[in-house]
């Protein structure tokens, strides 16, 4: 039983070295320059990580603009609308679940080929978050079915005993009830699209950017493409830039999952 | 009684066009699903044939040569296979008796003010960006530990990134084994301990065989995401191809050459452009047939138990 505890352990201590690690090797440089200030290849001393981070927060709205309602609706239509069992749904199924395991740089290749190049949207915040939207999809259709299937079916029959229609039932009775678990799920969701890095590689994302996005056909960078620049750069003050820059994401990522669980314990529901 | 039901019919009265351009919206919602995978194929698939009219497929799948940027370059995938295989080994080597032992404690072992302490710690680390992963291999593992054991190691080298994607897959195995071992009837578990079984020997010998399709399932989907893994690779194993199986010395992965030769502004046309698809059909058909198979077996799996 111990040999057990300890595999389970050797997991958790790795996760905190590795906080430790990172927080003591950025602390010197984790102050308000990060926020206000562009990175810079001359000047490590003063350089900041500005526009990583209003790079993450366009693309990231972007996403989660095209990626719920899409999600959302696939869900709806798989749980409460497609024949359960059919030919077409189990299709669809197998091929969500594929999705969701399919290799990140690949839908990186999709973007390259289809939104950069075939739809010429080239370098911009549009095509890393259609790529992103797409990524995250299949998570976001599982995490959603799962919470409207956590809905009574008596909700639904009573529903339709008093005349509304399919639709109606859907929108007015299951989908409110579903919100709190399509929030918790959409939110992890998210949060794994923000420390996504190997896609955006593909889609130009690499190029030292000093400014903030003005618009979805802009250029972009944003954090972990950030901290990856400065982890290639062999420089000490780079690397406690990096660990400093790694620090705020994991804040951010820690901040989300939080809210999440909250949600989640919030609105705990026993039907 | 009979004059009413005279007149009054159960079957819809008019057609409800509405409710039926509602629906056909959410099941064209639910059809992106599949244009995103018929997108991947036919974008990796048209680049991948004219990649292979210029370099023979033959020489792609046996060639033990990857020098895509010198002048007349060769393009022998072995090299990067076989990076991929190592880090992929020491991964798994990792992963599966931690991920394995963890599922175990968590689902037979653990009482529940544990696991609730333990389980969202594995979902944070679970939670990791790889990029941090991968800063932490080179930078931590790499320069602080490694090269104290091995001085011979390179600053890049498979062993770090290896180790560090191991424990990075260990939430995924753990969590998807416990999942398949707590849908072992209880049943099974009651007839063990009524037979004089210790709780060891209940775990290992009734559990365990009872959910090995489950924790199969879960190896192979680890096995798939260790060999789709990018950032960490990238950052810790370094990128020179080279054909070797010392773990000390830096490779490059399938997965890493996409990343570093997309990341360069490649002319469309090139063939080192083509390259990149070529290769990730090879990382995409590989990943494809895991994850078949692994969700193959859970359903078996499932229907066994319900």
């Amino acid at each position: 039983m111990w040999l057990l505890f300890v595999s389970l352990a050797i997991g958790v201590f790795t996760l905190v070295v590795l906080l430790t690690y990172v927080t003591i090797k950025g602390w010197p440089r984790l102050d308000i320059r990060l926020f206000t200030n562009m990175p810079s290849v001359r000047d490590p001393e003063n350089a900041g990580a500005q526009s990583a981070i209003t790079g993450t927060l366009w693309v990231i709205s972007f996403t989660a603009l095209v990626a719920l309602p899409t999600g959302v609706m696939a869900a709806l239509y798989l749980e409460e609308f497609a024949r359960p069992n059919s030919r077409s749904q189990r299709f669809i199924e197998v091929n969500i679940q594929n999705l969701a395991a399919v290799p990140s740089i690949v839908y990186g290749i999709l973007g390259l080929a289809v939104f950069a190049r075939a739809l010429a949207l080239g370098q911009s915040v549009i095509t890393a978050a259609l790529t992103l939207a797409l990524l995250v999809l299949p998570v976001i259709i599982i995490s959603t079915r799962e919470a409207l299937r956590a809905v009574p079916r008596n909700i639904r029959d009573g529903s339709l005993a008093l005349g509304a229609t399919e639709w109606q039932t859907a929108y007015r009775q299951t989908l409110p009830a579903a919100i709190p678990g399509i929030a918790t799920g959409t939110i992890l969701a998210l949060s794994r699209a923000i420390g996504e890095a190997a896609p955006l590689l593909l889609l130009g994302a690499v190029s030292f950017i000093t400014f903030n996005p003005d618009g979805v056909l802009s250029d972009y960078t944003t954090l972990p493409i950030q901290i990856f620049n400065w982890t290639k750069d062999s420089r000490e003050e780079f690397q406690v830039l990096a660990a400093a820059t790694i620090v705020v994401l994991l804040l951010i990522l820690l901040a989300m999952n939080f809210v999440a669980i909250w949600i989640r314990n919030k609105t705990q529901k026993r039907w | 009684m009979s004059e009413t039901a005279e007149g009054l019919s159960l079957r819809q009265s008019r057609p409800r066009y509405g409710e039926k351009i509602i629906r056909s919206i959410l099941a064209l919602a639910a059809f992106v699903s599949i244009f995103t995978t018929f997108g991947i194929v036919v974008s990796l698939l048209i680049p991948s044939i004219e990649f292979f009219l210029e370099v023979p497929i033959t020489d792609f799948l046996f060639g033990t040569v990857w020098t895509p940027l010198f002048k007349n370059g060769e393009f022998g995938v072995i090299p990067l296979l076989s990076g991929t295989i190592v880090i992929t080994l020491i991964a798994i080597a990792v992963a599966i008796p931690l991920g394995l032992g963890a599922s175990i404690y968590l689902s037979e072992y653990a009482s529940d003010r544990v696991r609730k302490v333990l389980k969202p710690t594995l979902e944070v680390l679970a939670g990791i960006p790889t990029v941090v992963f991968g800063f932490f291999a080179l930078e931590f593992l790499t320069q602080a530990i490694l090269i104290k054991i091995f001085p011979e190691i390179e600053v890049f080298n498979a062993l770090s990134a290896g180790l560090i994607m191991g424990v990075m897959i260990i939430p995924t195995i753990a969590s998807l084994s416990e999942d398949a071992m707590a849908a072992v009837p209880s049943g099974l578990r009651d007839g063990a301990y009524a037979l004089g079984s210790s709780k060891r020997q209940t775990a290992m010998k009734v559990v365990m065989p009872a959910a090995l399709s489950g924790i199969v399932a879960a190896f192979v989907l680890g096995i798939s995401r260790a060999i789709g893994e990018t950032m960490i690779v990238t950052i810790a194993a370094g990128l020179q191809p080279q054909l070797s199986f010392n773990p000390l010395m830096g490779m490059q992965t399938m997965t890493s050459y996409i990343a570093a030769a997309g990341s360069g502004d490649l002319a469309t046309g090139s063939i080192e452009y083509k390259s990149i698809f070529a290769v990730g059909m090879l990382l995409f058909l590989l990943t494809f047939i895991m994850n078949i198979f692994s969700i193959r077996l859970v359903r078996r799996f499932r229907q066994a138990y319900q």
